[in-house]
């Protein structure tokens, strides 16, 4: 539980941080909160030779309206996330999603960018990510550049973030009209992390029907992903008892799941699917 | 005794220091110059040793020295084994492994260091090489023969012993009827909050000793410690600073608790090591680890004849301190709460390459009331009677006690039908049952759980344990009145300082604060055994009181001397001697004050008390008295203080009644509690805040085991849950409200009347969480499952019917 050696540095501002990467793209690692780093590190999974601490740079945490989209700095905390009362007001998946994670001491620490950079195949944000269709803010020695949500996520622990870029910004689109959010999660008893997380976004039309879905999934396989197929089930249709269970049925359409000590592929595919159905009802019912 | 704290919620002294990080743990303990060990432990289950390069670490800086096994192992005494039984094959298990490892962390070479990250980073620079061995994890192939782990002998079995008393076939033939089921209780981490620790600290010019140890045994300790590296025994001083939890993992002797000697002994400068949690899930004694088959015999009313456990015990690679022990503990307990006239336990007891097991919190006896109380379940199920009706029929009334039982025990006393009584009242049991039914027919799974349990405390008369099982305390009042207890019990958590205090403070009439309760330190306190096995109030407490009653006799003679007492008599109440004229106006008076107020303290000499003409005097002013000494009846040694140690006559039968209510998810498979009451009965309580804490921590142990913890080796004899992260402690979140209550049965064994309670949560709630899930699943004809009950496998019953 003693990590290897390695330097730390802690700039005062994103660019000081970018040029400390680039002197080190191979070596380098950013810290956040440290909350998925500091535990490799310890058990000497990773060993970085130089630690690049970004959470002391005030500017990268906020969170902001800014005309219809939501920005969220990299290094704003589950804490800050769960505890927003405008998220709550304009997006309150976000602070559900939050509120799932860990338990107070890490949500005081962890951070939104370091939990979607890591890429934790469990992690509770890239579900959220997805389900909202976020837009991920890059920086990097050439300049800045934006990812979507959709192509972020590569394998397990692995992104689109290139050796030398840091995540600065997630951007979401501000909800509008009416829409319903929800976020269920079966937390592994040891660790916290999701067995099954399933994020979703609905996009109600007048008559309550769907306009557009969202539906993000942690937990069930090597990295997190959008259910493309329960979204289009979802789409343009009215949502009762016999949609919604068929569409949630479709969550793990393609997907191979996890097995693990706790929970089977068998039964991960299930909980999906109920989990699934929950969500899409409790984002039903807390349309307004 | 007056009453003023025992039986009270006093709020325990020892927290504020707890809570605002105060305390000192052995890593709070700084000595200049001390340098840090780390260790290479194997990474393979079973293996040869060919060839340790230690070259590359040595020439580190900072790297001090390095020992392998090659170098010390013969040096060092083996890490002893008390348990003694017919025939047991004892391997020669040494502080470090010479030519062979056995288990996954086996320790293999002591690094040390200027720090702890130079001695870290060092490991991975030493190579060692393996020659991998075949590796056996499951206990019944051990059994059959499996690949012989110890080169001593031609298998693994380390002991088979037979039990019981009553007539067992004749028991069997006899019956109505017979049901069999096979159990598990897998393995366990005890997992104390505050991983193993050592600082060593040897000066040469003294030749003195001096180990920090996060012990619960410190005296045991210091006598093995001292065998095992050849340092005269009063050369050695073990002190446990604040230790953060033991769970009976800490009620050892380790290598590195010898090592670590040996090492200051060898260099001459501090040594100190503390456990990783890597490390404390890989080389801290494991619990549990059993696997058998129960047969149990009985009459179509539902009367018990007989029962018999023949069960695979995995002791792991070798004999921690009490390893063998454990296994014969459940056979003990085999009677449980009821009247069965013959008992008979086999065990195999089988050598894996695993760690060791050893005591973890009620060793032995979960074990047992899991197969009893699993077994009155499927006679209730068999005999479609009700779960709580098959107990009540077969539990020995209040007068047969002492009662006998087929495993050789006399229960000291018990009413357990009032605790069964009183829990159903509690739970609103016949509600509960319609409930239950009305549930059923909506497709709700709702189960309902009983553990009638009885466990075995206050371990235990010297005849019955390895090497004493009494226990000592010192009393002695100070020359400003202040009351220092010296136990030799070695509390790590369970409030002791606090209850002991409770005792002296009413006994001796004086304030709870004028009391100051000093254990875990050889150097201070007369040897002791320690606190384990839910000894220390009910054997340690009683001596502490019974060494107050001496104190007492000694401070009669002086009131009665000062007071000029003659041929009248002297009452003591409140802390006050008082002629006998004069008793009734003492009373009064209460508490006295100090003899020496703070800031009043006089230079030089200290106040001599004044008694002409008074007519009562307060025990702090004899201790006074007893000190300065110029005026003593004939023949009375100065000072107050006595000594006794305590030998308890038997052990102590705690007992009670845990109801647990389940509603399970039909479709996920997810177990929420919907109630949970427990009754228990540790016999007279002194502090009924402590014993709730002690209920309230072993039934959430309890949960973990009925429903989330495994120590999982995979077949190459990894460990698949080496981190916190794998391995399920259960949280705050799992947790439902208790609803506690207690039933009062005294213990006639020690004079408080107390039983013992700190293992009891997790010996009473096991049963009756594990029979509330395989209640809520009768449905589907389900009568058992094995531990942990996890989502998947209940959905998977639900599922495929």
């Amino acid at each position: 539980m003693i990590p290897a050696q390695f330097d730390y540095q802690a700039p005062a501002t994103l660019e000081e941080a970018v040029a400390l990467l680039a002197g080190d793209p191979d070596g380098a690692r950013v810290l956040a909160g440290g909350h998925s780093l500091i535990p490799a590190m310890k058990l000497r999974l990773a060993q970085p030779q130089l630690l690049v601490d970004i959470a002391r740079i005030k500017s990268l945490a906020y969170i902001r309206e800014e005309g219809d989209q939501i920005l969220i700095g990299a290094t704003t905390t589950h804490y800050q996330l769960e505890s927003s009362d405008l998220l709550k007001n304009i997006c309150p998946l976000l602070p559900a999603c939050a509120g799932n994670i860990g338990d107070v001491q890490v949500r005081n620490k962890g951070t939104i960018g370091g939990s979607l950079a890591h890429s934790d195949p469990a992690g509770d944000w890239p579900a959220a990510a997805l389900a909202l269709s976020a837009e991920l803010v890059l920086t990097g020695p050439n300049g800045e550049r934006t990812v979507k949500a959709d192509s972020f996520f590569i394998d397990l622990l692995t992104t689109d973030i290139k050796p030398g870029e840091i995540l600065r910004e997630i951007r979401i689109k501000k909800p509008s009209g009416r829409f319903g959010q929800a976020y269920q999660k079966v937390p592994h008893p040891a660790s916290g992390y999701a067995v099954v997380g399933i994020a979703v976004h609905l996009s109600l039309n007048a008559d309550g029907s769907c306009s557009a879905a969202g539906i993000g999934v942690t937990g069930v396989s090597t990295k997190a992903f959008r259910a493309q197929g329960v979204e289009s089930a979802l789409t343009g249709a009215t949502l009762d008892d016999q949609t919604i269970p068929a569409a949630a049925a479709k969550v793990c359409d393609g997907i191979n799941p996890t097995t693990d000590l706790y929970a089977s592929a068998d039964y991960r595919r299930h909980l999906a699917e109920v989990h699934t159905r929950r969500a899409i009802k409790a984002a039903l019912a807390s349309a307004k | 005794m007056s009453n003023k704290y025992v039986g009270q919620r006093v709020k325990r002294t020892e927290d504020p220091r707890l809570i605002k990080g105060l305390a000192h743990y052995v890593d709070d303990i700084g000595l200049p110059g001390t340098l840090h060990v780390a260790f290479v432990r194997s990474v393979y289950a079973h293996a040869k040793i060919t060839g340790i390069d230690t070259s590359a670490a040595l020439a580190m800086p900072g790297v001090v020295a390095i020992y392998t096994g090659a170098e010390v192992a013969d040096k060092i005494g083996p890490v002893p084994c008390a348990g003694a039984l017919p025939d047991l094959k004892v391997p020669d298990h040494r502080v470090l492994a010479k030519d062979k490892v056995y288990f996954l962390g086996h320790p293999i070479a002591a690094v040390v260091a200027t720090d702890r990250y130079v001695a870290r980073d060092a490991c991975d620079q030493i190579i060692v090489d393996f020659e991998e061995l075949p590796v056996v994890t499951d206990v019944e192939e051990a059994a059959k023969g499996g690949p012989v782990i110890h080169d001593a002998w031609t298998d693994n079995i380390a002991y088979r012993l037979t039990s019981g008393e009553g007539d067992i076939e004749a028991a069997f033939s006899a019956a109505d009827r017979v049901v069999k089921q096979r159990v598990l209780h897998q393995r366990l981490a005890p997992i104390a909050m505050e991983p193993r620790g050592v600082l060593a600290r040897y000066y040469p010019g003294e030749q003195e000793l001096t180990l920090w140890s996060s012990t619960q045994i410190p005296h045991l300790m210091r006598t093995q410690v001292a065998l095992m590296i050849g340092i005269p025994e009063n050369k050695l001083r073990v002190i446990t600073p604040e230790v953060g939890g033991g769970f009976g993992s800490k009620l050892n002797v380790y290598a590195e608790e010898a090592l670590l000697g040996w090492i200051s002994m060898q260099l001459g400068k501090p040594v100190k090591w503390i456990e990783t949690r890597r490390e404390n899930m890989q080389a801290t004694i494991h619990g549990r680890g059993q696997v058998g088959d129960v047969e149990i015999a009985f009459k179509n009313d539902g009367t018990l004849t007989g029962l018999r456990y023949s069960v695979f015990a995995d002791l792991g690679a070798y004999h921690q301190l009490l390893t063998p022990a454990i296994p014969t503990l459940t056979g003990l307990m085999l009677s449980g709460a009821y009247k069965i006239p013959a008992i008979q336990m086999n065990i195999t007891a089988c050598f894996t390459n695993k760690m060791a097991t050893d005591a973890y919190r009620g060793a032995g006896r979960p074990e047992a009331t899991y197969v009893v109380e699993r077994a009155l379940d499927l006679v209730a199920a068999d005999l479609g009677m009700d779960a709580a009706e098959v107990r009540r029929k077969n539990f020995p009334a209040p007068s047969e006690f002492p009662f006998h039982t087929a495993t050789g025990l006399d229960y000291d006393s018990g009413d357990y039908e009032a605790a069964l009584d009183k829990a159903q009242q509690i739970a609103g049991y016949a509600k509960l049952r319609e409930d239950q039914r009305k549930a059923r027919e909506e497709g709700r799974l709702i189960g309902i759980g009983i553990s009638t349990y009885v466990e075995i405390c206050a371990l235990g008369p010297s005849q019955a344990m390895p090497a004493g099982g009494w226990e000592s305390a010192t009393v002695r009042i100070e020359p400003t009145g202040k009351v220092t207890v010296l136990t030799g019990a070695s509390p790590h958590g369970q409030g002791q300082e606090t209850s002991f205090a409770q005792i002296a403070a009413d006994e001796l009439g004086v304030d709870l604060n004028d009391v100051t309760v000093i254990h875990g330190d050889t150097g201070v306190v007369q040897y002791g055994i320690g606190t384990f096995g839910s000894r220390a109030t009910a054997v340690g407490g009683t001596a502490v009181f019974v060494a107050i009653q001496k104190l007492k006799e000694k401070a009669d003679k002086i009131a009665a001397h000062m007071l000029k007492a003659g041929a009248s008599r002297l009452s003591f109440e409140g802390g006050k001697y008082s002629l006998e004229q004069a008793a009734a106006a003492a009373a009064t008076t209460g508490v006295s004050d100090p003899v020496v107020p703070v800031g009043e303290a006089p230079a030089g000499a200290l106040p001599e008390p004044q008694t002409d003409g008074k007519s009562s005097i307060t025990i702090q002013e004899i201790a006074l008295a007893a000190h300065i000494a110029k005026d003593l009846p004939p023949d009375t040694e100065p000072g107050l203080s006595a000594t006794y140690f305590f030998e308890p006559k038997n052990f102590t039968f705690p007992f009670g009644t845990h109801i647990a209510v389940v509603e399970i998810d039909r479709e996920t498979g997810d177990i929420e509690f919907l109630r949970y009451v427990a009754v228990d009965d540790c016999g007279r309580v002194i502090n009924p805040l402590l014993v709730d804490g002690q209920i309230h921590g072993g039934i959430v142990q309890s949960i973990g085991q009925a429903l989330f913890e495994e120590v999982v080796y995979n077949e190459d004899g990894q460990l698949i849950t080496g981190t916190l992260m794998d391995y399920a402690l259960p949280r705050a979140s799992h947790i439902p409200r208790f609803e506690l209550d207690r039933t009062e049965t005294p213990s006639p064994v020690n004079p408080l009347g107390v039983k013992g309670v700190g293992e009891a949560g997790t010996i009473g709630a096991t049963p009756a969480i594990v029979g509330a899930v395989i209640d809520a699943l009768a449905p589907f004809g389900v009568k058992h499952l094995d531990m942990p009950i996890k989502p998947e496998n209940v959905w998977r019953i639900i599922n495929n019917g």
